[in-house]
């Protein structure tokens, strides 16, 4: 048999880990459940303008004739006072959430990660104190009153949204790789590196960062939910999206006037949120006990 | 306990740093703003003239670092300038606002650590039976619902369906509230004896301090019971019952309190969700508290009660750590006693 | 020949896992006579900790399912014991020392909480002592480990101690609870060579002064060459060989048996010694027959169908072995 290359050592290896991870992962139905619900989630999401049943619903569109009707088979979900499709408007507010929290992550994790690795690395250094200080301040308050507070110092946006829960979230990965990454920086396999005169970065990133990926996709799974969550409270306080955009937050809100008579208006909203949160919870879960991550 | 001391010490030290610090993010991040507060202050309608004395009375044209320094010592002295809304000083709503919401939360607390430990501990003593199994699928749907969802739920159960429990407000209208000592409406009637008004002042507290509670009980409940799931399994259980220590000892004593090293541990992460979802809890139930006030202030750019808010809950989130992270220490020796380790 | 004080007859333990029945144990024999010191050998994952846990019933009983087989503690089978005589037995008659000292103390209560309760509830006659008699008896029992400055111990936490410390610390306990048999899983494994000597040795002394019974396991041949009367060789879940300790040492039988004691090194050279050859098989799947066949050098044909019975080629020797099964009387030196 001819001898793999280097590197196809390395990708075939990885393939099998990959392989066996999803073997593991697989076992569990709960998290294969949560999985398969996520991608049930995403394609309404992302194909939400085709396979919605009334696309017009999303935007600006009133029709007084079908308005506040309860769920029937034309409208499964009910109407809203504006005749608007409540279907159609949760798979929208799916799609703005899914963004929310995927933006967010895309903004947080690299900043989070790589301060984190540097305060860590250098521990006990002016650089870990200022950083980590830096991070004490922002964690000082609860997550959900700095967002509420940074948000309603800007224009009520979806954007404005996504930078407040941003500006209160990023602590927690920089606080997560310090803590991983200073007592791995005391392991053998570092000193080894850095012995053999392994430059800085190369150490942090190859060596370190590489073990420190499983917690870190743990959290950004179960992180999806909550971000979602607080955004949810952010647009149900009407600082998120703004009307008529559809936001699964403002949807109970608006619909709470309406309780108890014309309940749909709020209550699907309100189970889409959950089921979201559920779904990345169970996912989570699945995706800690896969990579064998220390609970607590 | 000397020790102790130093801890509180050091902590409280660092904490006025960190509330500096956080009064700069504050400050900073609300005069990004784009927009005019004396403007909005003054309404649409006000003259030209009127907007710019405000503006030189609030310092606004002047460079950010004077208008800080004008700020924080204000604030030095307990002045942390006036409410655009309620155009009384700050720190006197503070006065009035904060002891409905530190009510609110010391309930919600107590109630979520509580419970939370019970459910749990339950679900870990009856593992994998019928019991862990419905306590678990409890303790999920608690977990994933918001806590407004909860409390709109109850709004509308107990306004339309039971009518047995309020949901507005502290008291019912016509009750009239004991002597303000603590400004805890149910320590106050205790302490004059207006039982009364207690039991008033509890209908009221239930409704809202479970809707805040359920989300992170059930968090402790999860916790709580993977730990004990993790525990019994270890040596030092099987060690002790083959001392023929008993099983009602095992369970009750040692298997129980290093079990509840990470629930006591992220009862910081909790009690910062009760202080979180209050700002809409207090909202729904009309609960006058610092939260709905600080969430009217946010909903209004209202600056000076946002920053005051903002601190003054932030104070509270720090004591609750310093007083979690004592408790770690004192339940978990090998946390408490630091490096004093026998073979390092 | 004196009754045994402790008898394994046939013990089958499985346990339930994700993927089917874990066949771990099968059809283990082991006996215990008044005052013998007995070693147990084998390598990691035989099944030796399962075995001595299920005496004591310390199994978690999902998943593991014992089948069938007996455990005779003087005559009665602790497996059909009910929680009252079960609890006797454990506060007074048998106690087992853990492989890892920290692990086997908890953390969070101080040593002084964890000795007293164990001098507390073993008391035999079952009435209540007073405070001051629990802890004079937990104080000489410390001493009795060699542990100095008692009182300070008392008040320690077990991270606040050495690992040779919290051995000592464990061993205590044991005695607390046994006057008849004490069970060592590997002690003193994993600490410094030189205090792993001492706390045998102590062992050793305990056992003598209070004429008490003791199974040693051990992977280190070593450890039980200079501790034991008898051994028994365990290989993945059944016993094959039995010796007193001065033949097995001498006159390996077992082709098992022969490897172990081929891989150590000798310090009168000849090098370093070979392993042997493959692996514990899978319990899942176990192999049939004997289960050392796959990687025996001497395997037949019968291996494979039939598990061999214990053969006795001397008054001192059986092996379960089908190259001895016209033994039955003479020991042929090899």
């Amino acid at each position: 048999m001819q001898k793999k290359s280097p590197t196809q050592e390395r990708l075939s290896r990885r393939w099998e880990n990959i392989r066996r991870n999803w073997y593991k992962f697989s076992r569990n139905s709960l998290s294969i459940i949560g999985l398969v619900v996520i991608c049930i989630i995403l394609f309404f999401a992302i194909f939400a303008p085709f396979v919605s049943p009334y696309p017009e619903s999303a935007g600006k569109f009133i029709n007084f004739y079908e308005a506040s009707q309860p769920p029937n088979f034309t409208h499964l979900c009910g109407t809203d006072a504006f005749g608007r499709d409540i279907l159609t408007r949760i798979f929208f507010g799916c799609r703005y959430s899914l963004m929310m929290g995927v933006t967010v992550l895309l903004l947080i994790v690299p900043v989070g990660v790589v301060l984190g690795l540097i305060a860590g690395y250098h521990r006990g250094k002016w650089l870990d104190i200022v950083i980590m200080r830096i991070t004490d301040i922002f964690i000082a308050v609860p997550p959900l009153i700095l967002a509420l507070a940074v948000c309603s110092v800007l224009t009520p946006s979806i954007f404005h949204a996504m930078l407040a829960i941003s500006i209160a979230w990023w602590p927690w990965y920089t606080r997560l790789l310090y803590g991983i990454v200073s007592s791995l920086k005391d392991e053998f396999f570092v000193h080894s590196a850095e012995v053999t005169g392994a430059g800085k970065m190369h150490i942090l990133f190859r060596e370190i960062l590489l073990n420190c990926i499983s917690p870190i996709l743990t959290k950004m799974s179960l992180d999806m939910g909550w971000i979602i969550l607080i955004g949810a409270s952010l647009s149900f306080v009407g600082l998120g999206a703004q009307p008529p955009t559809p936001d699964l937050g403002s949807m109970v809100a608006d619909g709470s006037k309406y309780l108890p008579d014309q309940w749909w208006i709020s209550v699907f909203p309100a189970f889409a949120i959950m089921l979201i949160v559920l779904s990345f919870n169970l996912f989570g879960d699945g995706i800690r006990d896969t990579l064998g991550v220390e609970r607590g | 306990m000397g020790k102790t001391i130093k801890f509180i010490a050091k902590r409280l030290l660092f904490s006025v740093f960190v509330l500096v610090g956080l009064s700069i993010l504050i400050f900073v991040i609300a005069r990004v703003m784009p927009g005019n507060p004396a403007r909005m202050a003054l309404g649409a309608r006000a003259p030209e003239w009127a907007v710019e004395r405000l503006r030189e009375e609030m310092h606004l044209n002047e460079p950010f670092y004077v208008q800080y320094y004008y700020w924080a010592n204000g604030a030095l002295h307990g002045n942390f300038g006036m409410s655009l809304i309620t155009r009384r000083s700050v720190a006197n709503d503070i006065k009035e606002f904060f002891p409905a919401s530190l009510e609110l939360a010391l309930y919600a607390g107590i109630f979520m650590g509580i419970i939370g430990i019970i459910l749990g501990t339950i679900s870990g003593w009856y593992a994998n039976t019928w019991v862990d199994n419905l306590v678990r699928i409890i303790s999920y749907m608690g977990i994933i619902t918001p806590s407004f969802v909860f409390a709109i739920f109850f709004v509308l159960i107990f306004s339309y369906v039971l009518e047995i429990l309020p949901t507005i407000g502290r008291l019912t209208p016509g009750v009239v509230p004991p002597p303000s000592i603590t400004g805890i409406i149910t320590f106050d009637a205790l302490i004059a004896g207006r039982f009364n008004v207690f039991f008033d002042a509890l209908k009221h507290l239930l409704l809202p301090a479970i809707s805040l509670a359920m989300g992170p009980l059930s968090q402790e409940a999860r916790i709580t019971r993977a730990s004990l799931v993790d525990n019994v399994q270890k040596d030092y259980i099987a060690s002790e019952r083959s001392c023929g220590i008993p099983e009602r000892t095992i369970m009750f004593k040692y298997l129980l309190k290093p079990s509840l090293i990470p629930t006591i541990t992220i009862y910081g992460l909790d009690f910062a969700s009760i202080l979180g979802n209050a700002f809409l809890v207090e909202l729904i139930f009309s609960w006058p508290g610092l939260s709905r006030y600080g969430m009217n202030a946010m909903l209004q750019k209202d600056l000076n009660a946002i920053t005051a808010v903002v601190l003054v809950l932030g104070l509270v989130f720090i004591i609750a750590n310093i007083v979690v992270d004592l408790t770690v220490g004192y339940l978990d020796p090998r946390i408490g006693l630091g490096v004093e380790r026998g073979d390092e | 020949m004196s009754k045994p004080l402790l008898e394994i007859k046939n013990l089958h333990v499985w346990f339930k896992v994700f993927g089917g029945i874990l066949k771990v144990l099968d059809g283990v024999n082991f006996t215990v006579r008044s005052g013998e010191k007995v070693g147990l050998v084998g390598e990691a994952g035989c099944g030796k900790t399962t075995t001595m846990k299920a005496i004591m019933r310390l199994l978690s009983m999902p998943p593991a399912i014992i089948p069938k087989g007996e455990i005779l503690f003087k005559g009665k089978d602790i497996l059909r014991m009910n929680q009252a005589e079960l609890q006797q037995i454990r506060k007074e008659k048998i106690s087992m020392i853990f492989q890892d000292p920290t692990a086997a103390l908890n953390p969070v209560f101080t040593i002084g909480t964890q000795i007293q309760d164990a001098v507390r509830f073993s008391e035999r006659s079952g009435r209540k002592m007073k405070k001051d008699e629990i802890k004079a008896r937990a104080i000489q029992v410390l001493k009795e480990v060699s542990l100095p400055d008692q009182e300070r111990v008392l008040q320690n936490y077990p991270i606040q101690l050495s690992g040779g410390m919290r051995q000592r610390v464990c061993i205590s306990m044991a005695l607390v609870s046994a006057s008849e048999l004490i069970i060592g899983d590997e002690p003193g494994t994993s600490l410094d060579v030189t205090i792993k000597d001492q706390i045998l040795k102590l062992l050793k002394e305990l056992a003598k002064k209070h004429d008490t019974s003791i199974i040693l396991i051990s992977h280190a041949l070593g450890t039980v060459k200079n501790m034991t009367d008898k051994v028994y060789v365990m290989y993945a879940g059944a016993m094959v060989e039995l010796a007193k300790t001065k033949e097995l040492f001498a006159h390996p039988l077992h082709p098992y048996s022969q490897g172990l004691l081929a891989a150590i090194p000798r310090l009168t050279g000849g090098g370093i010694g070979e392993g042997i050859d493959g692996h514990i098989p899978e319990y899942i799947n176990p192999p049939k027959g004997c289960r050392f066949h796959p990687r025996c050098k001497q395997a037949m044909p019968i291996c494979k169908d039939k598990k061999p019975p214990f053969f006795k080629v001397s008054e001192n020797h059986e092996v379960a072995c089908f190259l001895f099964q016209n033994f039955g009387g003479d020991c042929i030196d090899k």
